[in-house]
């Protein structure tokens, strides 16, 4: 019963575990009419939809669904079998909206329309769960993209190609430095703040360790006491119809000796020294008379 | 082909000569290679972490054979795909130093710890001195994130700098590992004369009360009770301080002793082998000897004495609020750096000089321990700040 039940929770998480990863696949830009941004393989222009991997880690999306209605949530599967399909982790892949499926795995069966407002989603492979959507409004000039301002999880902005680029294919934020460096270098030049923040940290780490250890040993002393104090009465109860006072020590020392002896028990210590005869089958090998060296002879 | 036989042996030959070691000897490899022998001497003649120094040693000898790069033999380290670049994928990527730290778990008792748990602050303390190396590798003019690298020296715990340089700055990760494991190492001759710097000779005799016995209970609930707290505060930690708790969970459980054994004798030595061998063989000549190789020792040196004297001198501060009965030996003060275990049985030694009777190991090994743990929520503090 208890191998089925593991069995089975092993299976949920398995089957779980890609459903989760494909929960990071995002819409990061679109552009839906395409009159000088990239071209495709074939050098012809058309609106695009630029997908993002979240994970870091590798994502394949073949199989999840692209469509732009949400009463047909299994307009274009992305087809399996394209090595293109797995997006490196924080990766984009761009899909051209050219109504041309048959010029490969990025090119979609619908058409986004200018001047109006276009639904885009994402289907796992499903068809039923939702994994990410867009609406991109019908006022959006030509030649400009809706995006994310960060990449995966960002608001939603016009670029019109000037200070906001469009980056069809890359970072929607291009890093050319480590913001955080940058500031640590620029606000904390001596290390100061550095050296207080991170003492303080580690203090509450290693305070918030030590009194809950205050605590258990509390309770663990209470505890050991109750038990102590409630062994005695019942000592004491067990001991009423005898003098204690005759006992002596020795004949304590001996019963417990005898009752150890009887039940055979140890501590938990992993000291215990066991003795157990070592059987070892003959070889020559390890025969004493070969390791013996021969006498000289006279 | 218009080449007589002879000349046919002759180019062939020069062809190879110029393969070989002695026609691309640099100064620099042979100075490295001197820094190798004298590691190797170190862990035989004097007996410093041999563990450690003679994989190092022996590392540094093999990174610092001299060859022909450009003929594309892949047998140098940093040549990918080469069998050295290989198993320097751990270090490189990180995932040695989280399997060290799961054999460090597996051969712990934290039972010092835990019967005294207001050692951790001595841990904590100690910490203090990777962020003032911070602060000294700042002055001297290194970036935020090489500095953070550079300054986790001072937690005394190789693992953890090699698993922190090569998040922060891996190209100073050979500098810092070497003089990481080579101040480790040198913690016998670094932190005596401190502790008797800044303790009286009055301090020095102070006798701590015995620790009480720790039941099972307590020793199974603190690898999990420690993982939810310190990775609550410090997530970017879990690598690091996830594999330690979990080594030492299954160490205290009773019911996983086989894999306990594994995780702290042959996985740790295998790691161990693969860590320091690769790590001493990071050390070429050509990326090793250069100017910030000489400041990275600096601060290491630094780091290490900022570490062990402010362990000493928390322990001072607090004597001053603790009572008269339960007062805490300065000389385990040092041993919140987590060179584990040789710090703590430098608190031994020199308590046993003063005192022939007065035995601080089991003492020390709870500031030690509580290091490892200290410097491991460090490091996760500095990654997530400049990572």
């Amino acid at each position: 019963m208890k191998r089925h039940i593991l069995f089975t929770l092993l299976a949920v998480l398995a089957l779980s575990a890609p459903a989760q990863n494909r929960k990071a696949l995002r819409i990061n830009e679109v552009m839906v009419q395409n009159d000088s941004s990239i071209v495709d393989d074939y050098g012809r222009r058309a609106g695009w939809v630029e997908l993002f991997n979240a994970n870091f880690g590798p994502l394949e999306i073949s199989s999840v669904y692209l469509t732009d209605d949400p009463a047909n949530p299994k307009k274009y599967p992305v087809p399996l079998g394209d090595v293109n399909t797995k997006i490196p982790k924080r990766q984009h892949v761009v899909f051209f909206n050219d109504g041309e499926p048959n010029r490969g795995t990025f090119h979609t069966n619908f058409v986004l329309i200018p001047g109006k407002e276009n639904w885009i989603g994402i289907y796992d492979a499903d068809g039923m769960t939702l994994i990410d959507e867009v609406t991109v409004p019908a006022d959006l000039p030509a030649n400009t993209s809706y995006a994310r301002n960060a990449d995966g999880y960002g608001e939603w902005e016009v670029r019109t190609g000037g200070e906001k680029y469009i980056t069809p294919s890359s970072a929607n934020v291009i890093k050319d430095t480590n913001n955080k460096i940058e500031q640590f270098a620029e606000m904390d030049g001596h290390g100061f703040g550095m050296a207080a923040m991170a003492m303080c940290i580690v203090f509450t780490a290693l305070l918030v360790l030590c009194v809950c250890f205050m605590i258990i040993n509390k309770i663990g002393g209470k505890i050991s006491r109750v038990n102590k104090a409630k062994a005695h009465a019942d000592n004491e109860n067990s001991l009423t119809s005898r003098d204690v006072d005759h006992d002596s020590g020795e004949e304590i020392a001996a019963i417990v000796m005898a009752l150890h002896e009887h039940l055979n028990a140890h501590d938990t210590e992993s000291t215990v020294l066991t003795i157990n005869k070592v059987k070892r089958a003959y070889s020559p090998w390890n025969s004493k008379i070969y390791g013996l060296r021969e006498l000289p002879h006279r | 082909m218009d080449m007589t036989f002879s000349e046919f042996i002759h180019v062939n030959l020069q062809q190879f000569w110029e393969l070989t070691g002695f026609a691309n000897a640099e100064l620099g490899n042979f100075v490295m290679l001197a820094v190798g022998l004298f590691f190797i001497w170190l862990a035989i003649k004097k007996n410093f972490e041999p563990m450690l120094l003679v994989p190092i040693g022996f590392g540094i000898l093999i990174g610092n054979i001299p060859f022909n790069a450009s003929a594309g033999l892949e047998i140098g380290i940093y040549e990918e795909g080469s069998v050295l670049n290989i198993l320097y994928n751990g270090v490189s990527a990180g995932w040695y130093p989280p399997l060290i730290f799961l054999g460090i778990g597996a051969m712990t008792d934290f039972s010092a710890l835990i019967a005294n748990p207001k050692l951790m602050l001595i841990g904590a303390a100690a910490q203090f001195g990777i962020f003032g190396a911070y602060m000294v590798a700042l002055a001297i003019g290194f970036a935020p994130d090489q500095a953070g690298a550079i300054a986790i020296i001072g937690g005394a715990d190789g693992p953890t700098a090699i698993f922190l340089s090569s998040k922060l700055a891996p190209n100073l990760m050979g500098a810092i590992a070497v003089s990481a494991y080579s101040y480790m190492a040198l913690v016998p001759v670094i932190q005596p004369p401190l502790m008797k710097l800044f303790t009286t000779k009055k301090e020095r005799l102070i006798k701590m009360r015995p620790a009480r016995a720790v039941s099972q209970n307590e020793k199974i609930i603190f690898p999990i009770v420690g993982l939810l707290l310190t990775c609550f505060v410090v997530p970017s930690g879990l690598p690091l301080l996830g594999m330690l708790f979990f080594g030492n969970l299954l160490r205290e459980c009773g019911v996983t002793t086989r894999l306990a054994k594994t995780a702290s004798n042959a996985l740790t030595d295998i790691v161990t082998i693969l860590l320091g061998m690769t790590v001493g063989a990071s050390t070429q000549a050509s990326h090793f000897l250069t100017p910030q190789t000489i400041f990275i020792f600096f601060l290491g040196f630094m780091a290490f004495i900022i570490a062990s004297s402010s362990g000493v001198l928390f322990v001072k501060l607090f004597n001053l609020v603790l009572p008269k009965d339960k007062k805490i030996n300065p000389l385990i003060g040092n041993a919140g750096v987590s060179a584990v275990p040789m710090s703590a049985r430098i608190s031994n030694n020199l308590g046993l000089q003063y005192d022939p009777s007065n035995y601080l190991l089991m003492h020390a090994m709870g500031p030690n321990v509580a290091g490892v743990i200290g410097s491991a929520v460090a490091a996760g503090v500095l990654l997530g700040f400049l990572a």
